[in-house]
């Protein structure tokens, strides 16, 4: 087990008099996807504010690569190879889709003392990834203006655009179609395959079911639960996830 | 905006061949200066008309230098201002920091150093008390309305204290070379104007600064979140405001021969009307330089225009309130009208 890519040991997260997350253990090694379940405040959204550099934990250790790592800073997750999409995908509106894939790691060239933004380097190395992802409006365009599922994709190309390791997707499909769900889950099982791990976070279980290896759910901030997915049937695989969830068995009705 | 292909454009366009031709220069017009610019040069054009149907003087070179000199102390400290609010912020501190910078470098000045370091000095002041500012604001958390008012009142109040309310007297002929001395023709303070802006508008599109301006006005977690050090770059704005409004300061002395402690007190409004009037939005993340610079030169031709046509003065206020709110309906307008399509 020494090969995980990312490991936390007893992470814990206290608000004040609340503690949010009570030891979490969990490890992701390369290629492989988890699924992250939990009701409202289980405590999903801080696990993730924590990997991504939001938050600093309260007790515990992050080791990447078996190293012990501090994420002070969203910096600190992004050059560690940690991505993340968040739920309301943190978009800049006022900006073009170009700045946005960008913001905070622009390519600039020196000019004399000076170091310019190099915007035709950073349309170049967009491309391909944008025509991989089927984007199809101009990069020039404002964010704002876009669409929900346009917007979606800006969020998705900017998290995959410095070749994450670890890709954190906070309910990514939430304003897609039905069709660009398939999209995007194909996305994420190509990434797979190129080695990248995926921690995912998502109500639809059928989204999760689909994608991961593993299932872990989250209750009352520690990890309650691990399921397999794997000879099991769909159905009973949603009533094991629904246990999960709540710590207590469904009354009947699967 | 309109330079993406959207339903509208795949409309055919009329018989005439002119009709095009007119409409892609407003297109190009658009792009480059905005919408808000482009009604500030309607209006420019139109105050032009007038005044000069109504006055033979104000085509005159003196008249045309008097609007430029005009608008120098304003104009400069408004590149700050733009700075800060296109981020999010704002600095009500400006009068002050004018007032208190053009004091210190006369004073330097006064006691036997050179121009140059007087000015350094100045603008080293300024820079501090804009850092100052924006360290408040970025790691006081504190709201920049009220901390920059804040300093407002402290830095005018320890100018009058350290001065003892008394003015001092420019005694650099370099100085005072500067507010009066033209070259080819141009007021100096006019191309340092000019120079500043220029130098600011090129600077905006082409580095992390001029980006992360409008990154963190317009959405100051989603830059966080993107690895900007959004605390940081506010106090890089706010110390430019201070440095701004301190060349400001020093201009002011340069014309007027003399620094006072009560300079400059209330250049904050003459200098927020003319960025809001430019369309820079006061939620941050909107707005361009070269609309400042238009909103200045709308507001200094229509003060110019109106001594001239021997307005009364405190008519010239309510005329000015008028043009700055047709000016945001304007865009009010052109903005839901765009939501709509």
């Amino acid at each position: 087990m020494s090969d995980a890519l990312l490991k936390l040991t007893g992470i814990t997260k206290r608000f004040g008099p609340v503690d949010v997350l009570r030891g979490v253990e969990l490890e992701i090694r390369e290629s492989e996807a988890v699924g992250l379940i939990g009701d409202n405040g289980a405590g999903k959204s801080t696990l993730v504010k924590i990997l991504g550099g939001v938050y600093a934990p309260s007790s515990g250790t992050i080791e990447i690569d078996g190293v012990p790592v501090r994420l002070s800073e969203p910096l600190d997750a992004r050059t560690r190879g940690v991505e993340v999409i968040h739920q309301d995908l943190a978009l800049c509106d006022d900006l073009d889709v170009a700045s946005n894939l960008f913001l905070g790691r622009e390519a600039r060239r020196r000019v004399g003392p000076f170091r310019w933004l190099d915007r035709r380097q950073m349309r170049a190395d967009a491309a391909p990834l944008l025509e991989r992802l089927g984007v199809d409006f101009s990069v020039e365009r404002q964010v704002g203006e876009l669409s929900g599922g346009q917007r979606q994709l800006v969020a998705v190309a900017r998290a995959l655009q410095f070749s994450p390791r670890l890709l954190l997707m906070d309910e990514p499909t939430a304003a897609l179609s039905n069709k660009k769900v398939h999209h995007m889950l194909g996305l994420v099982e190509r990434l797979k395959q190129e080695g990248v791990a995926v921690l995912l976070i998502s109500h639809r279980f059928t989204d999760v079911i689909h994608l991961c290896d593993r299932i872990v759910a989250l209750r009352d901030g520690q990890v309650a639960q691990e399921l397999r997915p794997g000879g099991q049937s769909m159905a009973e695989l949603m009533a094991e996830m629904q246990v999960a969830l709540t710590g207590e068995p469904v009354g009947g009705v699967a | 905006m309109s330079a993406t292909p959207t339903a509208s454009d795949s409309r055919p366009t009329g018989t005439a061949g002119a009709l095009p031709r007119a409409r892609s220069v407003v297109d190009w017009l658009t792009r480059s200066i905005g919408g808000v610019g482009l009604g500030l040069l309607f209006v420019l054009a139109l105050e032009i008309v007038i005044f000069t149907s109504q006055s033979e003087f104000f085509l005159e070179a003196d008249n045309l230098k008097n609007v430029g000199r005009a608008m120098t102390i304003v104009g400069i400290a408004a590149i700050g201002q733009t700075i800060v609010i296109i981020a999010g912020g704002f600095d009500l501190s400006i009068g002050s920091v004018m007032a208190a910078a053009g004091i210190l470098s006369a004073y330097l000045i006064s006691h036997g150093l050179p121009f140059g370091v007087g000015i350094a000095g100045a603008l080293v002041l300024g820079c501090a008390i804009g850092m100052f500012n924006g360290a408040v604001v970025a790691y006081m958390r504190i709201n920049p309305l009220i901390a920059t008012l804040a300093t407002l009142a402290m830095v005018r109040g320890l100018a009058f204290v350290i001065t003892g309310g008394q003015a001092e007297v420019v005694t650099s002929q370099t100085y005072l070379d500067l507010g009066t001395n033209d070259f080819a023709g141009i007021p100096l303070v006019v191309i340092l104007l000019v120079v500043l802006f220029l130098a600011v508008g090129f600077t905006i599109p082409r580095t992390r600064f001029g980006r992360y301006m409008y990154a963190i006005g317009s959405n100051a977690r989603a830059a966080r979140l993107a690895g900007v050090r959004t605390r940081r770059w506010r106090l890089v704005f706010f110390a430019l405001s201070g440095t701004f409004a301190a060349i400001a300061g020093c201009v002011t002395v340069s014309r007027t021969g003399t620094a006072e402690p009560s300079a400059n007190i209330g250049a904050e409004l003459d200098v927020i009307t003319a960025v809001i009037l430019g369309g820079t939005s006061l939620a941050g993340g909107r707005g361009r330089l070269v609309g400042t610079f238009l909103g200045l030169l709308v507001i200094a031709v229509l003060n110019n225009g109106l001594i001239l046509l021997q307005v009364p003065s405190y008519w010239q206020q309510v005329v000015k309130g008028g043009v700055l709110l047709g000016a945001v309906a304007w865009d009010e307008l052109r903005r839901t009208r765009r939501d709509v399509e």
